[in-house]
């Protein structure tokens, strides 16, 4: 093999190797040098911002979300808790084929279309890989379970908890309470971003909107030091949260039960309050939804149920504004007496009609439409007892809008009184200078007639009305309604400063009057035809009652109701015509324990659908196995020796 | 730098003073130099290993046993004389097209491409893999046959020899492995004394081929790394990830580094590929600049000890393919190291004799078999 090569010039090519080689040499020293100029500039000159950079990598300040704070009735009972959801979560990088993994959930779990399209919305909006998506929220433990078991073909997918609002008193109180979803754009811009890192829902409606701030707490952070995964491998750092407060409110679980169960059939509103303190016992409006809904995100078919036009289940019948009727008679009553417009004693000749000087209008008292007459001669406490609505309309025309605007204004009708419940409507208390205003139109006498008897323009709600018999129950102490009563379990009740100033009568006794009035509504029976209270037969003649209570019926005619239908019999009229039922009452008479207002929705009768109603309310709230419970007894009277005890 | 010629030049002192009284090592035909380099990268990379896997002692182990597997091959090799290699050149050659063909034909396929052959009974290997040292050995032997510099025919010739093999690897497709192979034939070619001006041509033909060659030629994937190597942020949760955690890995080690076993950007599973393709961005963000000096000191140590076994060998064919040998291990480190810290496009090259792997270690290991055959069969006649 070797002679080949005694032909080649061997002393030349080394050479020529030798030279390429140092060449190559060279070349690889220039580029180690290259190399090392890199490695110097990435690991000195920019070794700082690559530190800072790895450092925001892997630490992370996160928030920490307070817990929020529950809310109690009364009683204790728990109205609004968090409950732990679990979630369902994804890795893609993990998950590998996602296809293949959604296929095996929806053979373990409910995976509606819907939850796979905001999956994949979800998924290509996320920012960091490794991150975890949501699939599905609100696992059932059934399903954890199946997850749990198949674990092994699902690459990628864990099950999270955390917590959630829960309201297990569902539709009970939804009203009262409102909800809490998640947090909109709007609610963003004016929301404190940094209280609210971390949180992604917000109190709605109700007591959860009222006392968001109460309720969310102050938010805590952690400083975690992260893979890329986004697992959090330390913690290095926390400030806790400050859990948001709990909170009792005055409502009484029980009492809203009763309320709900008294409406029976009826859709309506129905407020209770505690004449000692303006706390709201009751609010009830009914037909009501489940709070649970709007928690997860209501789903489109439920939202669509709760717009039902005729159910409305999402409007507040206890906040809306009614024509209140008759009741609004015994505050015109003590108008007319405070005034000196009218004697106790001062009558009025009823035949069932009534008309103003001058005009050939014939105004009818209700009275007519049963048997064509009035109610004979009336004095004012008959005129609310077998309420007459004559005796009002002859008062009104002496009166005038202005006088009765101003003294109803006193009671809390057109504004809004409560504390708390800032969604109340203020409803409509109507003077000259409303009626320009609103239509640029100048008041008629006739107007005045029609509001006297609580129609018209004239609309209240029933949060107003029961603020207004509390008053009459008050003597004219205000107390404002409120649904907070205290904040903690265990802390002081709060006394909620009333900020209106309290009704003085010229006669203080015009109160007595008024409430022995209102009682004879309930009480005064066996006296015959058009001598018996309006409510005696419904609310009184069915069963014992152990107190005295005083009321006030109403029947309302719905605005819109074609004049012909007055005449024909009331089951012809359908239902959307038919008058709304109103009643509103305290008791006990000597010593006001709580004050009621009902609405029934074209329930037609305020004595006999919406009394009983009433009555059924304060039974629940005062009795217990047909007696008054202990704590409503009146005081026995004190005895000599403990007078004298020091 | 200065330690590092130092180093260099204590290295080379031994090696010669080996030869002047023949020892127990030459007639091992073990290379002492080359061997206590290469038994030093490996260690250092078994520690960077050790963390990069996260303490995944299983896997060292694993790595372990093919770096001793890696030996044996290595002294195996050689123990045979360089003239048998120049013998059976034509026919691993022939076999090694056989079997890319093969591969096309019955390859496995993993992450889109066809590379791998499982034999009943074997374990799984790459042939194109082979071909890196294959292709120098044909090439060399092919060029030594004739005086140098080379004629116009035998370099075209040798391109052919070299261009089938790159060819069928690309067409897998592995166009990273098919570059390698043909890179390391081209240096044999370069390095038989090439006129310039050919070696001036063809590049600037090739520069001029660019353009064609990322219309017709490159595929969406190749085209996605080369825009995410010239500006990764263009997709930082994409494509420019990998590049940007690694820099990022780089940039926060310092000058001393953050320790081992103390690599956040690592451990915290920020950086992808942190046991193979990228594991020096862990070694740079443990150990720092200095370390990373530490390395290239030994890699040059290595790559230095290869040249002057060139430089020193008896016959052209020896000079040809121990340098050829040399600077393709060269280019692997450096194409490596380059990607890693962003100044190459990133191509799939493992850090040799570092990254986690078994067959490019072994394939490695055969070609330092043959380096040292060259130093140590010394042909009694020349």
């Amino acid at each position: 093999m070797t002679d080949r090569y005694t032909f080649k010039d061997l002393q030349q090519e080394r050479k020529l190797f030798l030279s390429r080689l140092i060449i190559g040499a060279c070349v690889v020293l220039v580029l180690i040098a290259c190399l090392i100029a890199r490695l110097a500039y990435l690991q000195i000159t920019q070794h700082e911002y690559y530190s800072t950079k790895s450092d925001q990598y892997r630490i992370h300040i996160q928030p920490v979300v307070p817990n929020r704070g529950l809310i109690y009735d009364r009683n204790g009972v728990l109205l609004a808790e968090n409950k732990a959801s679990y979630t369902l979560m994804l890795v893609k990088e993990e998950a590998g084929d996602i296809e293949k993994s959604l296929d095996v959930l929806r053979s373990l779990i409910e995976l509606s279309p819907e939850d796979e399209e905001k999956f994949y919305t979800r998924l290509k909006r996320r920012a960091v890989p490794f991150s975890e998506v949501p699939v599905r929220f609100n696992l059932s433990e059934e399903e954890i379970a199946a997850i749990a078991v198949n674990q092994f073909r699902l690459p990628g997918i864990s099950v999270q908890a955390q917590l959630v609002r829960h309201y297990p008193q569902g539709e009970l109180m939804a009203h009262a309470i409102g909800y809490v979803a998640s947090i909109s754009e709007e609610e963003l811009k004016t929301l404190d971003r940094v209280n609210y890192a971390g949180t992604d829902q917000i109190g709605k409606m109700g007591v959860e909107k009222v006392y968001e701030e109460l309720l969310h707490g102050t938010v805590g952070y952690e400083t975690v030091e992260k893979n890329a995964r986004g697992q959090i491998m330390k913690v290095l750092d926390r400030t806790d949260p400050i859990p948001g407060q709990d909170i009792v409110l005055s409502l009484d679980s029980n009492l809203q039960k009763a309320a709900v169960e008294a409406l029976g059939d009826f859709r309506g509103g129905i407020v209770a309050l505690d004449p000692a303190t303006g706390g709201v016992l009751a609010m009830v409006s009914k037909p009501s939804f489940d709070p649970n809904l709007f928690v997860e995100g209501i789903s489109k078919a439920d939202y669509e149920k709760l717009n039902d036009r005729v159910q409305t289940p999402l409007f507040n019948r206890a906040l809306a504004r009614y024509s209140p009727g008759s009741t609004i008679k015994p505050f015109i009553g003590l108008a007319a007496l405070d005034t000196g417009l009218r004697t106790r004693e001062h009558t009025v000749r009823d035949p069932g009609h009534f008309k103003l000087d001058g005009s050939s209008h014939v105004y009818h008292d209700w009275t007519w439409w049963t048997n064509r007459s009035g109610h004979d001669i009336v004095n004012l406490e008959k005129a609310i007892y077998q309420s007459c609505d004559i005796y009002f309309f002859d008062l009104a025309t002496d009166m005038g809008i202005d006088t009765m605007h101003d003294f109803l204004y006193k009671f809390g009708f057109g504004r809004n009184t409560s504390i708390d419940i800032p969604q109340a409507s203020i409803g409509i208390l109507p003077n000259r200078e409303w009626k320009m205003r609103t239509m640029g139109e100048p008041w008629y006498p006739g107007e005045t007639v029609n509001s006297s008897i609580g129609q018209g323009y004239t609309e209240a709600t029933p949060l107003q009305l029961a603020t207004a018999t509390m008053l009459i129950a008050n003597k004219g102490k205000w107390r404002q309604p409120a649904l907070l009563k205290r904040i903690g379990l265990d802390g002081p009740d709060i006394e909620h400063k009333s900020t209106i100033p309290d009704i003085e009568l010229k006669n203080p006794d015009d109160w007595n009057f008024m409430t022995e009035a209102m009682a004879a509504v309930i009480h005064k029976g066996n006296g015959g035809y058009r001598n018996n209270g309006t409510a005696w037969p419904y609310v009184v003649n069915v069963g014992p009652m152990p107190y005295r209570m005083a009321g006030k019926s109403g029947t309302a005619q719905v605005v819109g109701m074609p004049a012909d239908y007055r005449k024909s019999s009331k089951s012809a009229i359908p239902e959307k015509f038919r008058d709304h039922a109103l009643f509103i009452a305290f008791a006990p008479v000597e010593d006001p324990k709580i004050a009621v207002a009902v609405f029934v929705e074209h329930g037609e009768g305020g004595s006999g659908v919406a009394g009983p109603i009433a009555r059924k309310v304060i039974d629940a709230y005062l009795l217990e196995n047909g007696q008054l419970k202990p704590e409503f007894m009146p005081a026995p009277a004190p005895s000599l020796i403990s007078s004298l005890t020091p | 730098m200065a330690s590092i010629l130092d180093f260099a030049r204590q290295g080379s002192s031994v090696g010669v003073e080996l030869e002047r009284k023949p020892s127990i090592w030459e007639r091992l035909h073990i290379d002492l130099p080359l061997l206590c380099g290469l038994v030093m990268v490996l260690s250092f990379g078994l520690m960077v290993l050790y963390s990069a896997t996260d303490s995944n002692e299983a896997e060292v182990r694993r790595q372990f046993f093919y770096i001793l597997l890696g030996f044996c091959v290595m002294f195996g090799v050689a123990q045979i004389d360089l003239r048998y290699f120049r013998q059976v050149a034509p026919w691993l050659y022939i076999g090694g097209v056989g079997l890319l063909i093969a591969v096309l034909l019955f390859g496995d396929s993993a992450k889109g491409a066809q590379r791998w052959l499982d034999f009943p009974g074997l374990p799984r290997f790459q042939p194109s893999e082979m071909m890196k040292t294959i292709v120098p050995l044909t090439v060399a032997a092919f060029l030594a046959r004739g005086s140098l510099p080379p004629r116009l025919w035998q370099i075209g010739v040798a391109l052919m020899i070299l261009g089938i093999p790159a060819a069928l690897t690309a067409i897998q497709p592995d166009l990273g492995t098919a570059l390698l192979i043909g890179v390391a034939g081209t240096f044999v070619i370069l390095l038989s004394g090439i006129r310039w001006k050919l070696v001036f041509s063809a590049l600037m033909l090739g520069i001029m081929a660019i353009p064609a060659l990322w219309m017709f030629y490159l595929a969406d994937y190749q085209k996605q790394r080369i825009h995410t190597f010239l500006d990764p942020e263009r997709e930082p949760l994409g494509a420019g990830w990998n590049i940007i955690q690694s820099k990022t890995a780089i940039g926060s080690g310092g000058l001393y580094g953050k320790g081992w076993l103390n690599g956040v950007q690592s451990r915290l599973d920020f950086l992808p590929e942190g046991h193979t393709d990228f594991i020096v961005a862990v070694l740079a963000e443990e150990f720092g600049l200095v370390g990373m000096l530490f390395l290239l000191s030994l890699y040059l140590f290595v790559i230095g000890r290869c040249l002057y076994i060139g430089a020193m060998a008896q016959c052209n064919f020896g000079r040809l393919l121990a340098g050829s040998l040399a600077l393709t291990f060269f280019v692997y480190v450096f194409v490596n190291i380059g990607m890693v810290s962003g100044l190459v496009p990133v191509v799939g090259v493992p850090l040799p004799l570092v990254s986690l792997g078994g067959t490019s270690i072994v394939s490695l290991m055969v070609g330092f078999g043959i380096l040292m055959s060259i130093h140590t069969h010394k042909s009694p006649a020349y």
